[in-house]
């Protein structure tokens, strides 16, 4: 029962990773044949309006969608594996490419909204549940109501109308950059990471005032689940028999706080967190649709409406796999939090 | 060095205010140990956190000082009495493993506590968390440092709480229930422990607890509290010999002892002869080379090994041993709730042990064998009425149903004594005694042959553990169930059964008449058991005493 060692904890890890191959597989199947079941026929849409049979006939050729199923599916796995995830027939663009832009602009978004949301929600669940009934604990549940109350495309509204058009401190929400700036090298996808890496503080400013409305709207939304889930986490483990041990040892108010319950809260704050995350990136198309913002929810929506079918497959294929890494990143986490659960018990 | 003055504690609940303890009165001299004895619900748990100011949420002293060497702790500022916690007052818990922090290592949270109190350096507070863990007899201590509770057993938890709880030498220590949950001889090892640390340092101790015999054993002095109030006081040999309060008089009579028999520990006012039981030649169940193995993280797990007995028509059965000792493994294969890895159970010639369980709950064989559970509370649904509860096991294996059922509903309700009107009561409508009570009446509702009984009066206090063992002789002798009851208790098993096995690391150490077996034991761990269990003065020397 000693703690793992590094070895162990490393074969676990690939043990996990390997866990995930199935689940992979089947993604890959079901979105395939979902796609495929989808109504509307892409070839008549990219033929246009005016095209004739024979042309529509011929595109569909071209697009290799005239093959029975199965030989679709087995083109697609073989191009999968080399990496090769189809042309997308909307934007023109392979879509490996289309996803490497635009999944790290959702990202950015989808993290430093996170980041905002915990940095207020997990403090004023802590202050809540030291003083519940109190009126830190009944602004909580106003501001935590009103968060998830709110559609998050009205709030973004509300946000672009005062501070852009009323107030004229944010800049117009059109996409990632304004078009005055150049976009950083691409390293990440991250531009905040990128221009800091390029040492181009300008353009990094000018990125985060782009990112800044759309993460508070985005921030606002998730606030409400993981300010709750802190709040009674926090007041179970400060009603536990160990907390009653620090107590009676003299222990001190902000040791017993933070060293004793925080830690045991924990928990149950990085599951919520690990669900909000997944929610947010699928659900934050309606704010990238607002600001413009070219993320990944809209390129699927728009891919969806035209039965684009490589770029939707591609897109439920990197949400899968990036779902698969998110839980991965979860158990490590847990791992690191509670000794009591083992790596290789599970 | 502690004086109590007129002490009351009030909590504030969604019903009002609700006093826990009122006009409380103690000293407590230097050296001097102090037990405050009483079941759930009389207040001696909320005194002792009254002492220390750690009230659980809504609670207040609302009258009365607390002086301890010539401070008012009720006076002096959250940050004073910080300053004291730990440091000249310390706690020790119930559930000590509840009561570590599950995440941090033991020696960490030693450290908090001597580095809290200015005991050591970030320097050396490691060194003296160790010298601490080695100061309770903690064998390799080094490495328990890094431990964390639950890689650890109970007793060895309770041993780290000592440590904490003694790291800075203070010089009083409150024991709020300090071996419940332990094992009993664990529970002796620890109490042992205590005693020689206080004693070494000359340090006053209270100790509070249900047990009678536990603190007549361990303690200089004996408060006696009910409904939050102190009924009697006196030393231990005359608390047992001339109890005058009618409630110590209760207790002091349901707390079993080595001599006793089951109406031994009723009052007088509701003795009933002693039992007749009717224990036939025939063997009603024939265990042979019983084995469970469980497949564990690190190899085969051996929980039963190769066990064989039998039960006769009639008879009484007791299974003995400490956790992990497999009792409770064999009881569940026994009532065919989890399957034997080899081995035979015979049941009235039939053997029982190639049905697999997942069939049995729809056997005709189910009916026959019942089980009770340990936790009264926990065993019954809390959506269900105490008549739902009982009908159960009518209605899906006897069919019954209308008329004829609550018509047996109430006739099982009169045989266990639960008032009819309480039929209609979930459980949290109904007291620990009652809740027992249902619990029996379900198992006996199918009229069985062989009853199992886990524990049955574990999480009962005295009082209403007397009351259903004395139930449970009652219907023995009406009905003529044979009885297999696990225990931890020896004194207890006497009480209620002619034979009894002793189980240890999952086989059978010893086995014989109970009678035998407790005045004789043969084996080194029986002798063990038997001498760690507290000892009450006898009822014999007590009558003569008196």
């Amino acid at each position: 029962m000693k703690k793992t060692t590094t070895p162990n904890r490393v074969r676990a890890v690939t043990g996990r990773i390997a866990q995930t191959i199935p689940v992979l597989f089947g993604v890959v199947v079901i979105s395939f044949l979902l796609t495929r079941a989808l109504p509307g026929d892409p070839a008549a849409y990219f033929a246009g309006a005016a095209a004739s049979e024979e042309s529509i006939q011929q595109i569909r050729v071209a697009l290799g969608l005239d093959k029975s199923l199965p030989q679709q599916f087995l083109i697609y796995l073989q191009d999968l594996f080399q990496g090769d995830l189809g042309q997308s027939i909307s934007t023109g663009q392979p879509v490996a490419t289309d996803l490497a832009n635009r999944l790290p602009a959702s990202l950015e978004l989808t993290l430093s909204a996170l980041l905002i949301s915990c940095g207020i929600a997990i403090p004023l669940g802590v202050l809540a549940a030291t003083r519940p009934g109190s009126a830190v604990d009944h602004i909580c549940r106003v501001l935590v109501t009103a968060g998830v109350s709110l559609p998050t495309f009205f709030t973004g509204i509300l946000l672009i109308y005062i501070f852009y058009y009323l107030l004229g401190v944010a800049p117009s929400p059109l996409g990632r950059l304004d078009f005055i700036y150049i976009e950083p090298d691409h390293v990440t996808g991250f531009y905040l990471v990128d221009a800091a890496i390029a040492g181009d503080w300008e353009t990094w400013v000018a990125a985060l005032k782009q990112l800044v409305l759309p993460s508070i709207t985005l921030a606002l939304f998730t606030l409400a689940p993981i300010a709750r889930m802190t709040r009674a986490a926090m007041l179970s483990a400060l009603s536990s028999d160990y907390i009653r041990t620090a107590r009676a040892s003299g222990l001190s108010d902000k040791k017993i706080l933070y060293t004793h319950a925080f830690r045991n809260a924990l928990l149950p704050i990085v599951t919520t967190l690990g669900m909000v995350f997944s929610f947010t990136l699928g659900a934050n198309v309606l704010v990238e649709k607002v600001f413009a913002w070219p993320g990944i929810g809209s390129y699927a929506v728009e891919a969806l409406v035209v039965s684009d079918y490589a770029a939707v497959q591609g897109f439920v294929l990197a949400m899968a796999v990036l779902f698969v890494i998110l839980n991965l990143v979860i158990d490590l986490m847990y791992t690191a939090i509670d000794p009591r659960i083992g790596f290789d018990s599970q | 060095m502690l004086t109590i003055n007129n002490l009351a504690v009030s909590f504030q609940t969604r019903r009002g205010e609700i006093t826990a303890v009122k006009n409380l009165s103690l000293t407590l001299d230097k050296g001097e140990v102090l037990g405050i004895v009483g079941e759930s619900g009389s207040g001696k748990s909320v005194t002792s956190y009254a002492i220390l100011r750690v009230l659980d949420k809504g609670g207040k002293i609302s009258a009365g000082d607390i002086h301890y060497s010539g401070i008012d702790l009720c006076e002096i500022s959250e940050r004073e009495i910080r300053d004291i916690r730990g440091r000249e007052i310390s706690m020790i818990f119930q559930n000590p493993r509840a009561a570590l922090n599950p995440i941090r290592q033991v020696g960490k949270q030693l450290e908090d506590v001597l580095r809290r109190h200015a005991q050591a350096s970030a320097q050396d507070a490691k060194e003296k968390a160790i010298e601490a863990l080695k100061s309770v007899k903690i064998r390799d201590a080094e490495s328990r440092y890094h431990a964390y509770p639950f890689e650890l057993s109970g007793g060895m938890c309770q041993r780290v709480v000592i440590a904490m709880a003694l790291a800075c030498n203070p010089q009083l220590l409150i024991a709020d229930e300090p071996t419940t949950g332990l094992d009993i001889t664990t529970q002796k090892t620890v109490m042992d422990l205590i005693r020689d640390l206080i004693r070494a340092r000359n340090m006053s101790s209270i100790l509070i607890t249900h047990d009678l015999g536990l603190a007549s054993q361990y303690c200089d002095r004996i408060m006696v509290m009910k409904d939050g109030e102190i009924v009697e006081e006196g030393i231990p040999s005359k608390l047992f010999t001339k109890p005058s309060h009618p409630y110590t008089r209760k207790l002091v009579n349901a707390t079993p002892r080595p001599d006793d028999s089951v109406r031994c520990l009723l009052a007088d006012e509701i003795k009933s002869p002693e039992p007749q039981y009717a224990v036939t030649e025939e063997v009603l169940l024939d265990v042979k080379n019983l084995s469970k193995t469980f497949k564990g993280k690190n190899g085969d797990v051996h929980a039963v090994k190769d066990i064989s007995f039998q039960i006769l028509k009639g008879q009484s059965l007791g299974l003995v041993g400490e956790s992990g000792s497999g009792k409770s493994t064999t009881a569940e294969m026994l009532v065919r709730l989890i399957d034997p890895s080899s081995g035979e159970i015979q049941f009235e010639g039939e053997n029982l042990s190639t049905i697999p369980s997942k069939v049995f709950a729809t056997h005709l064989r189910r009916r026959d064998i019942q089980m009770v559970f340990q936790d009264a509370t926990d065993s019954l649904n809390p959506r269900h009425t105490a008549q739902d509860t009982i009908s159960e096991p009518l209605r899906r294996l006897a069919k019954m149903r209308g008329k004829t059922l609550i018509i047996r509903v109430k006739e099982l309700a009169r045989l266990v004594g639960l008032p009819e009107h309480l039929l209609h009561r979930f459980p949290h409508q109904l007291s620990g005694g009652q809740k027992a009570r249902v619990g029996i009446a379900r198992a006996i509702a199918l009229n069985p042959k062989l009853l199992i009984l886990d524990e049955p009066t574990a999480a009962l206090d005295v009082s209403i553990q007397a009351i259903v063992l004395n139930l449970l002789a009652d219907l023995r002798e009406k009905l003529g169930m044979s009885y297999l009851f696990v225990s931890h208790d020896l004194h207890v098993v006497k009480l209620l059964c002619d034979k009894v096995i002793v189980m240890r690391n999952g086989g059978i150490v010893e086995a014989g008449d109970c009678e035998d077996i407790m005045s004789a034991p043969r084996h080194e761990y029986t002798k063990e058991l038997l001498a760690a269990a507290p000892a009450p003065p006898k009822r014999k020397d007590v009558t003569e005493l008196a």
